[in-house]
């Protein structure tokens, strides 16, 4: 972590692993000034974002729909099945999306067979989001949804019971008991998700980005990757590397003051 | 709570509809899989074709001789083995010994080491000043440079810290009394009443490892090093060139697609046959760690 330093010195390879001078911001002001580093700045935000918006509310969706679930065998299967993906390496995941989009993938069959055109997925930053941002819903759906179907089992049965004698039907009982149930649980979710909001999917973007693609996927992580491995900006990248991780700092210590403040959950 | 509700007529309909959203959530999960197994059997001609969906066309197994036939992959298949085998025994042994010390309440500044450890799960050093310490060290093209910055993940830390915390103490202190060592007490009492947690770390570290890509990609050039993970990174990439395949290409030709589809397949083989018999311990794994994270 000390060798954050190099942000703040120029590096040279070969050299001391902590740079030769202090050269200040100099490559702070060299990043503000890089229209490609605003360009992967805002593909970073929309990514993430995007991630945040689907994969954050669909396993409580999947969690509630699991619950209603009678049968306890076909419960325990459909959990099974729909946690496999999170096992997976990313190469392999990487690997499954090449293949479902490619040219005589599945997905252009389809296409094909319903009488539209073929699409190059992988070679259109058009298509690159939904992508990216379907096949993180495929990996970590199923697996989200443990810690809330742990919540809803802690939840009292009396407390239906009472919802019900008031003359709640299952609605209500959702909103009013079920809900607030797993309250604590979102809360916290939600928190390590925004904590997460700027290292969008790194390994995920690097193995299914090409340079046809740049314009949408290419986001700060991947940047900083080129910068400093490709182009040997040891410095510039570090630089960079440094501004995400504080970014990412501040937003996991708002989120969690916030939900401090507003629903009295913390992380600490 | 449902069994005693009375099945009014929208719930039943919720049901269907519940039944149906679930079948459909299977299908979408599993489809993937069985279209890359049914790819990798099928022709190469169907492939191009588009034809294949749910079995394979044109069947045969000449990827499969092919890409068994290719010395590299093998060999990248035996590295995963063995770094996953050592990986995971170093990781078990830090967190171990980690995780104990700051499960003891009367430890003097338990409080900044734990603190040590969990600001690293918010704030890490980045990939440049990593890539730099690593090189520096001289890990490069070594196996330390996968086992010692992955030796301790701070979740498996917390949830085995959690676990002893919630032994009884009592028993520690008797074995003391009987005149046992620190070592002798960890050894002959702790870690005996911690296999089940110790068996879930060891599962949630080996499938890390196994899975892991990015470091080895990143530190290691010689592709003889290369875990099979990188193989099939450098397939999809394109970076692996039909040279490689040279003599066995001439043979048949067999497109990228498909030897990639038989490379997936053989990866991931083993982590779906070991699944549905440790499931289990990563969810439970995974509650430990929610009781206390």
């Amino acid at each position: 972590m000390i060798g954050n330093v190099i942000a703040f010195r120029k590096f040279e390879p070969g050299g001391s692993i902590f740079g030769e001078e202090w050269v200040g911001l100099r490559y702070v002001k060299l990043f503000l000034n890089d229209p490609t580093f605003w360009n992967v700045f805002t593909n970073t935000l929309v990514l993430g974002a995007l991630t945040l918006i689907f994969c954050f509310p669909l396993p409580i969706v999947l969690a509630l729909l699991l619950n209603e679930v009678r049968r306890r065998t076909l419960k325990r299967f459909l959990q099974s099945v729909s946690y496999l993906p999170h096992f997976l390496s990313m190469v392999i995941v990487a690997g499954l999306v090449m293949q479902m989009t490619s040219l005589d993938g599945p997905i252009n069959a389809f296409l094909d067979f319903v009488g539209s055109e073929k699409v190059s997925f992988m070679q259109d930053p058009g298509w690159f989001r939904t992508i990216y941002v379907s096949s993180e819903v495929w990996q970590t759906v199923g697996w989200g949804t443990i810690l809330y179907l742990a919540a809803l089992t802690t939840i009292d049965d009396q407390l239906y019971e009472a919802a019900r004698m008031d003359g709640a039907g299952r609605w209500r009982q959702i909103w009013h008991v079920t809900l607030p149930g797993i309250r604590p649980t979102a809360v916290t979710l939600l928190i390590l998700n925004i904590g997460t909001f700027m290292a969008v999917g790194f390994e995920k973007v690097l193995l299914l980005y090409n340079p046809l693609t740049y314009p949408t996927a290419d986001v700060i992580s991947t940047y900083l990757y080129r910068m400093g491995l490709e182009a040997s900006n040891f410095s510039y990248a570090a630089a960079i590397g440094l501004f995400e991780a504080l970014v990412g700092l501040v937003l996991i210590l708002s989120a969690n003051v916030i939900s401090r403040r507003t629903v009295g959950t913390s992380l600490w | 709570m449902v069994t005693t509700h009375e099945l009014t007529r929208g719930y039943r309909v919720f049901q269907w509809f519940n039944g149906l959203i679930l079948t459909g959530v299977v299908v979408v999960t599993l489809y993937p899989f069985v279209n890359i197994l049914a790819r990798s059997f099928s022709s190469q001609g169907a492939i191009s074709a588009g034809e294949v969906n749910l079995v394979p066309k044109g069947f045969n197994l000449t990827t499969y001789r092919i890409v068994a036939s290719d010395p590299t992959f093998w060999t990248n298949y035996r590295n995963t083995v063995v770094y996953t085998v050592v990986a995971t025994f170093i990781a078990i042994v830090m967190t171990t010994s980690y995780a104990y010390v700051l499960s003891k309440k009367h430890l003097k500044g338990r409080k900044a080491l734990i603190g040590i450890a969990v600001f690293t799960m918010f704030f890490t050093g980045g990939l440049i000043p990593n890539y730099v310490l690593i090189t520096g060290l001289g890990m490069k093209n070594s196996i330390w440079a996968i086992v010692l910055p992955n030796a301790i993940s701070v979740f498996n830390l917390l949830v085995m810290k959690a676990f002893f915390e919630s032994l009884p103490q009592d028993l520690e202190e008797a074995a003391a009394i009987d005149g046992l060592n620190t070592y002798g007490i960890l050894w002959k009492i702790v870690l005996p009443l911690s296999k089940a947690v110790l068996a879930t770390m060891i599962l949630f570290y080996a499938v890390s490892f196994w899975n892991s890509w990015f470091q080895a990609f990143l530190y290691m050039n010689e592709s003889d090093l290369f875990p099979v993970t990188v193989y099939l990174r450098n397939l999809i990439a394109g970076a692996t060139g039909s040279d490689s395949y040279g003599a066995a290409a001439t043979e048949v030709t067999q497109a990228a697609a498909n030897i990639q589809a038989v490379t997936i397949v053989l990866t991931v083989l083993p982590i779906l046959v070991i699944y549905p018999f440790v499931q289990r311990y990563f969810v439970s794994g995974v509650m430990l760690g929610a009781v206390k994270g």
